[in-house]
């Protein structure tokens, strides 16, 4: 049975749809706003095709594996901060630039050191570290202080304090900043391939849509990333949660 | 083992002091139960002996280095099970099924298998409790340890503790004389 606020969800999209296509209908021209029916209907296209899955497959790898280094050195780096303040100190200033440096500045900086199939990957990187590092850092700092020394009375080593404190105390900074970060993970990710134009990639499918004014390629392109990102958010926070289940029963 | 001397302790919170040039000799393998009214500074006390705090002055002599306690809250780890929370803190040569027969002892049979947090504030109270017993020590610290227990379960519970801390120094703060009755071998009554 679906709950009510998922139907209202539900009835929310479709409601949206209809706004979508009477705008399109009313204004009559593709070019500036293409029907969703007409988008269906290229994605369908496309989605027969092998370079469709080349490019999804493509952008995929480079932006998951953007987000997951992202995610081992901000977890490294948050609980060396965490133990050790001079670390906090020196990452300070690079966290304080990369929150605040526009990501497009950054794509470009980063187009003439790295070559344009992997920046998506380094961009990517960049833009979830703070959150994961602030996040973790943060629950670290939060960690029930009583636990803690309870531990230290009983002697409890380092492996089970991680186990059993901190872990469990962690779960809804990780969740939450891995929803977040994945999400701008994508983006990031694909604005800087459609800056680097890397060949074979979603990014580059974009670009040639804006080139050549198909509207229904940048839609149809659109909808396939939104896709892509939830479907893969919602996967590695299922795993998350798996992960913490199985670790409170073992 | 060696007797504990507490000599000359104080402590002080802001301008309220707690602990004045506070003395005792807690004797090893005996049961010492501290007593007083509340704010009088038995836990502030028993902190500095388990080492959570530190004394503004004073001397603490022949501490032993394996210590246990049931604090005056449980600590315990809020999303594991009992069995999981009592294990934490013991050696690799007891296993489960003896954890299980001692939270059993308590009356925590069936129930050992739920997250700690869906436990009620006495089943919790006597996982705190097994903790305590099961973890290797030399001294046990109680800050009030059958606090929330009805009376038939607190009769269990104490019929408990005493199978479980001979050879133990223990130091137990409490507002019972029933309980200081039960356990004590020697008698502090503070801040008077």
């Amino acid at each position: 049975m679906l709950d009510r606020s998922r139907l209202e969800k539900i009835g929310a999209i479709f409601f949206a749809l209809a706004v979508w296509q009477l705008g399109a209908k009313l204004l009559g021209q593709d070019l500036l706003l293409v029907a969703p029916t007409t988008v269906i209907q290229r994605l369908y296209s496309l989605w027969i095709t092998a370079d469709f899955w080349r490019a999804i497959g493509f952008t995929f790898a480079r932006i998951v594996l953007g987000f997951s280094l992202a995610l081992l050195v901000g977890s490294l780096l948050a609980t060396l901060a965490a133990k050790y303040h001079l670390v906090e100190v020196i990452i300070w200033p690079f966290v304080a630039t990369i929150k605040s440096i526009p990501v497009a500045s950054f794509i470009i900086l980063c187009l003439i050191w790295l070559s344009a199939s992997n920046l998506s990957v380094f961009i990517s990187l960049v833009m979830a570290f703070p959150i994961i590092y602030t996040n973790i850092l943060q629950g670290i700092r939060s960690t029930d202080h009583k636990l803690l020394e309870m531990a230290n009375l009983f002697r409890v080593n380092w492996l089970k304090r991680i186990k059993y404190i901190y872990l469990p105390q962690l779960r809804p900074y990780l969740t939450s900043a891995s929803s977040v970060a994945i999400g701008l993970s994508w983006k990031a990710g694909v604005a800087a391939e459609v800056i680097g134009i890397p060949a074979g990639s979603i990014g580059e499918r974009l670009y040639e849509a804006k080139v050549y004014l198909s509207t229904s390629d940048l839609f149809a392109w659109t909808v396939v990333i939104v896709a892509v990102s939830i479907v893969f958010e919602k996967a590695f926070l299922l795993l998350l949660q798996g992960l913490f289940a199985r670790l409170e029963k073992s | 083992m060696m007797d504990i001397i507490v000599s000359n302790l104080s402590k002080s919170f802001g301008s309220k002091r707690v602990l004045d040039r506070f003395n005792a000799t807690f004797p090893a393998r005996s049961v010492t139960c501290l007593m007083g009214p509340s704010g009088c500074g038995k836990t502030t006390l028993l902190n500095i002996l388990m080492g959570l705090m530190q004394a503004d002055s004073g001397e603490i002599a022949g501490m032993p280095q394996l210590k246990s306690a049931v604090f005056q809250e449980d600590r315990l780890c809020e999303s594991f099970n009992a069995v999981a929370n009592v294990r934490l803190v013991c050696d690799k040569g007891v296993n489960n099924e003896e954890i299980i027969r001692h939270l059993e002892r308590v009356g925590l049979a069936g129930s050992w298998q739920q997250a700690v947090s869906e436990l009620s504030g006495g089943m919790r109270r006597r996982v705190a409790i097994v903790r305590a017993m099961l973890a290797p020590s030399e001294i046990l610290f109680l800050d009030e340890p059958f606090k929330g227990l009805d009376q038939d379960t607190k009769q269990m519970t104490m019929q408990y503790v005493k199978d479980n801390i001979k050879e133990k120094t223990v130091i137990m703060v409490t507002h019972s004389l029933e309980e200081a009755e039960a356990f004590a071998d020697q008698l502090i009554v503070m801040g008077f």
